[in-house]
């Protein structure tokens, strides 16, 4: 069964480590995303996984076969290039076929694959067209062919939608993982579109600088996120410094700055340390006027930008820090910019980091 | 500590020393200010229209004046001639055979030259070892030895008793047919090579790790994806290889024996009959000539229009059988051929004459040398020529040519008109240069018989060179995106601006491995040379006169007169590379 494990994998390009001690686990017939910003060492991963280039130390498996020796045409995987990498001197077909062809496949066999993998794709009135005569879009579908005809049961997509237009790209990356989903196959995508990966993974992997730093569903990261990185890459967040005033399991009291006091969850921050804590900008209650509460923050609404089906506050705090609020735009009516209001959030949604050692705008910073 | 020392060198200062350092700052404000007036006045008529296209025009009319119509007239002119050969059989004969020769020889020897090109280059691109970057540097040495040099050292290496040959007892291959493609062989090779390698290090590895990733092995890969997409590039190696070989006379007069091709042909003919019957002479010469340039243009044009359509020979696909030849042990013994190949075929050969080269240093032949008796004054005399023609040749051709390569690079005339241009820019480099030289010699002789010797040799040579200096520099400026150059404009820069400041500094590497490539083609040519002068000997000329026995000369002497030819050109290309050295890649 095609799993894929890494193990203490390490790669230096020269000078630079381009991924260090890499664990990592990956199930078969899952929709794995590797996502992170660019230069995280993701896309390093996925041509080890690919055997494209040979790693420093460590093991790659996939299935129970450790393959770091293994060349990669015989890993049998497939493997999507970001610009496709379709052969320019061979028809659709021809590029189809290929696999089939270099494998030693029956010819009758390989054509009855070509088909039925074109016939997948919907691209089988395109038979004799060269690869420059394709949109964006149908080279997309037919690199994702030719890898499935050469028999992949694992395909691995290199930013396989970074070249195309917004709108093209929304509609194929479901149809790529039904696709995966339909066939059985294990799939792992590399993308820095922490969007996409949310939307078609099974289960992500977070990046940064040669990394694994989280791994879990997409629901996993956006509401336990381990670190101010992946709270600050996965979705947005709110970032308030402040220090742990008192302590009671999983339950923190942050004193922010201007003495506010509020709760929040967090692990690994002890009292008397200083803390950041990050919340939702779609969490918040807001309400006209200055009310006591838990958890209540007071302001003025300094911005308002609408978005379409979001309208954005900037709110700026009394303590002089800005926050973010999101709100559906037509379901309630807006407040307008110098309104003062109090901002409150449920404890369990936000979370509590350690201050970190580098600095907030360096530990967040892509 | 260093600021310390700096200022009380400031305080101790004479005021002698600070007037003079004032004046110094003047100067130099003063230079500035005229250069800058001297850059504005260039701005402002870089800008005006007529300037711009006088500018074009120019260098339009210099290429057809100058290069292009002159060998072309000069035939015509002598077209009558030809009838000497028609009544001659025998002679009729003769000609035929040896141009059949030329281009068999360059046929057979360019794809040879393709076929051990190729390994090599895939090893110094994809090998992993750090000896690479030797054998990198290893294979453009042939390249630098002027081929007359070359010719001397494969005759010593091959035939000679010091070489090879003494092993065997006797000479083991003898001067003819053999030693022609061998010598053939070896001065491609490195363009060959460098062509290929140049290709291979632009192109988009994903291709081939995509066709690996589906399931090729190695050689399947490169035989189905890499080979064809690359098939410019080996076409373009050819058309090297086939046009040098089908030029070079000075070496293969030397290797040749009683073998002709066209240019030995020509070259025996002067020697034969240009004193005793000039008639036949002309005849003879004009008939080659014209068989030649007739027949190597057909090829050309039959290349470049076959050529986008030749299908590499194989479609099929044998996963089993090509498989073996993928893995450690094909592969070692493929890089182990390709290593024998090029060092017992190539670099040995090339370099033997380094042998009685140091065998002259230690017998007093190199202070007779110095000392300018016997064959030497002459000697140190072609040096002086050669390398002064050379950077003559060299700076006129990018003076003409730059306009010529900016019209072709951006398509000033239209995308046609410059697809035409660029066509018959290259037409010289597919004539064999020796009968680019007799006719050139026809047209100016008749048209202005008192014409000085030096002026027809630097025309020829021009000629020559023309489309290298051209083809490198546009090749250059194409690489620059217009969006550079669109991007200064809108900055305010005015067109010489741009150039000044954008084009020229992006791209002066590409323009300075085109002019080595011009000065070390200039200093070679022998077959040019030799038709259009007498009295004047390039170093080259001297050297064939000296193995040929025209001028007797000592096999020492001959040797270090190589020796010394080979040395200096390494000394220029090495002085070049430090100066370019990991530089010009942006």
């Amino acid at each position: 069964m095609p799993d894929v494990r890494v193990v203490n994998l390490t790669k230096k390009f020269g000078e630079i480590t381009a991924l260090e001690n890499v664990n990592l686990h990956i199930r078969d017939k899952e929709y794995f995303a590797l996502l992170g910003p660019s230069g995280c060492g993701k896309t390093t991963l996925l041509r080890l996984i690919a055997g494209l280039i040979e790693p420093d130390s460590g093991e790659i498996y996939i299935g129970d076969k450790r393959v770091d020796d293994v060349p990669p045409e015989d890993r049998d995987i497939g493997f999507v290039f970001q610009t496709f990498a379709l052969f320019p001197h061979m028809t659709v077909w021809e590029n189809v076929l290929y696999g089939p062809k270099v494998k030693n496949f029956d010819l009758k066999e390989a054509e009855t694959i070509g088909n039925e993998v074109l016939e997948l794709v919907k691209l089988h009135e395109r038979l004799d067209a060269f690869p420059n005569e394709l949109s964006g879009g149908m080279m997309q579908r037919i690199a994702v062919a030719r890898a499935l005809a050469a028999g992949a049961k694992i395909l691995l997509l290199d930013e396989p939608l970074g070249q195309l237009d917004a709108k093209v790209r929304n509609e194929i990356r479901y149809e790529m993982r039904k696709m995966a989903k339909d066939l059985n196959l294990t799939a792992i995508h590399v993308t820095h579109d922490q969007s996409e990966a949310m939307s078609i993974s099974d289960r992500i992997a977070v990046m940064k600088k040669g990394k694994i730093v989280q791994v879990g569903t997409p629901q996993e990261l956006y509401m336990h996120p381990g670190s101010l990185f992946v709270a600050h890459f996965i979705g947005e967040s709110n970032f308030l410094e402040g220090s742990v005033a008192d302590r009671s399991d999983e339950d923190l009291e942050i004193e922010l700055r201007g003495g506010i006091k509020v709760h929040a969850i967090g692990e690994g921050v002890g009292k008397g340390e200083r803390a950041v804590l990050a919340i939702r900008p779609e969490i918040f209650t807001v309400e006209r006027g200055v009310h006591k509460s838990e958890n209540a923050l007071i302001g003025k609404i300094e911005k308002i930008t609408f978005e379409g089906t979001l309208v954005r506050y900037v709110i700026r705090l009394e303590s002089q820090d800005s926050v973010v609020v999101v709100k559906p735009s037509l379901a309630e009516t807006w407040i307008a910019v110098g309104t003062k209001v109090t901002l409150s959030f449920a404890s369990e949604k936000a979370h509590v980091f350690a201050y970190p050692e580098a600095g907030l705008m360096a530990e967040t910073s892509v | 500590m260093k600021t310390k020392a700096s200022e009380t060198e400031r305080v101790s200062r004479k005021p002698e020393e600070e007037t003079s350092i004032i004046r110094h700052k003047a100067d130099g404000v003063k230079r500035r200010l005229f250069r800058r007036k001297f850059t504005d006045t260039l701005n402002a008529l870089s800008s005006k229209k007529t300037v711009k296209y006088a500018t074009y025009l120019a260098a339009v009319i210099v290429f057809f004046a100058l290069i292009l119509l002159p060998p072309i007239i000069g035939i015509v002119i002598k077209w009558s001639t030809t009838q000497q050969v028609l009544e001659q059989p025998a002679l009729m004969g003769r000609a035929l055979n040896a141009v059949a020769n030329s281009f068999v020889v360059a046929l057979l020897v360019s794809a040879l030259d393709v076929l051990a090109g190729i390994p090599m280059a895939w090893l110094i691109t994809r090998g992993k070892s750090k000896w690479l970057s030797v054998l990198d540097t290893l294979a453009d040495l042939p390249f630098v030895v002027p081929t007359a040099a070359l010719g001397y050292s494969l005759l010593l290496f091959w035939n000679g008793p010091q070489g090879i040959s003494g092993l065997f007892g006797g000479s083991l291959i003898s001067t003819g047919w053999l030693l022609v493609m061998l010598l053939h062989f070896t001065f491609s090779y490195p363009v060959v090579v460098r062509v290929l390698v140049g290709a291979l290090l632009d192109y988009k590895m994903e291709y081939e790790q995509a066709s690996r990733t589906l399931g090729a092995a190695p050689f399947i890969a490169f035989r189905t994806v890499t080979s064809p997409i690359l098939k410019p590039s080996l076409i373009a190696a050819f058309i090297l290889s086939f046009a040098r070989s089908l030029s070079e006379t000075g070496a293969t007069f030397i290797v040749a024996g009683a073998f002709e091709n066209g240019p030995v042909f020509i070259q025996n003919m002067k020697n034969e009959f240009s004193g005793s019957a000039p008639a036949t002479y002309e005849g003879a010469t004009v008939f080659a000539s014209v068989i030649l340039i007739i027949i190597s243009c057909t090829i050309f044009a039959l290349i470049r229009i076959l050529g986008p359509r030749l299908k590499l020979p194989f479609k099929g696909i044998w996963p089993v059988a090509e498989r073996k030849l993928s893995y450690s042990k094909a592969a070692f013994s493929r890089n182990s051929v390709t290593l024998i190949v090029f060092v017992a075929i190539v670099l040995i050969p090339a370099l033997f004459v380094a042998l009685p080269a140091f065998q002259a240093v230690f017998t007093g032949t190199l202070s007779a040398a110095f000392s300018g008796s016997g064959v030497w004054s002459d000697y140190w005399q072609s040096l002086l020529l050669s390398y002064g023609l050379g950077a003559i040749v060299t700076l006129l051709g990018f003076i003409i040519g730059l306009p010529m390569a900016i019209l072709i690079a951006r398509k000033k005339l239209g995308k046609s008109l410059s697809a035409l241009l660029d066509i018959l820019v290259n037409i010289p480099l597919i004539v064999p240069s020796i009968a680019l030289g007799v006719s050139l010699k026809f047209f100016w002789k008749e048209s202005f018989p008192f014409m000085p010797e030096l002026l027809l040799l630097i025309f020829a040579h021009l000629a020559i060179t023309y489309p290298y200096i051209v083809k490198s520099m546009s090749a250059a400026f194409e690489r620059i995106s217009i969006d550079m150059e669109e991007a200064a404009r809108t900055l305010g820069a005015k067109p010489f601006s741009v150039f000044r400041t954008i084009i020229f500094p992006l791209s002066k590497y590409s323009i300075l491995s085109g002019a080595i490539m011009v000065f070390t083609r200039s200093v070679s040519e022998t077959g040019a040379t030799v038709a259009v002068a007498t009295s004047l000997r390039t170093a080259p000329v001297v050297i064939v006169d000296w193995v040929k026995g025209t001028v007797p000369a000592t096999s020492l002497e001959i040797g270090l007169g190589c020796g010394l030819l080979v040395l200096l050109s390494f000394l220029i290309l090495f002085l070049l590379r430090l100066v370019t050295r990991g530089k010009g890649k942006y």
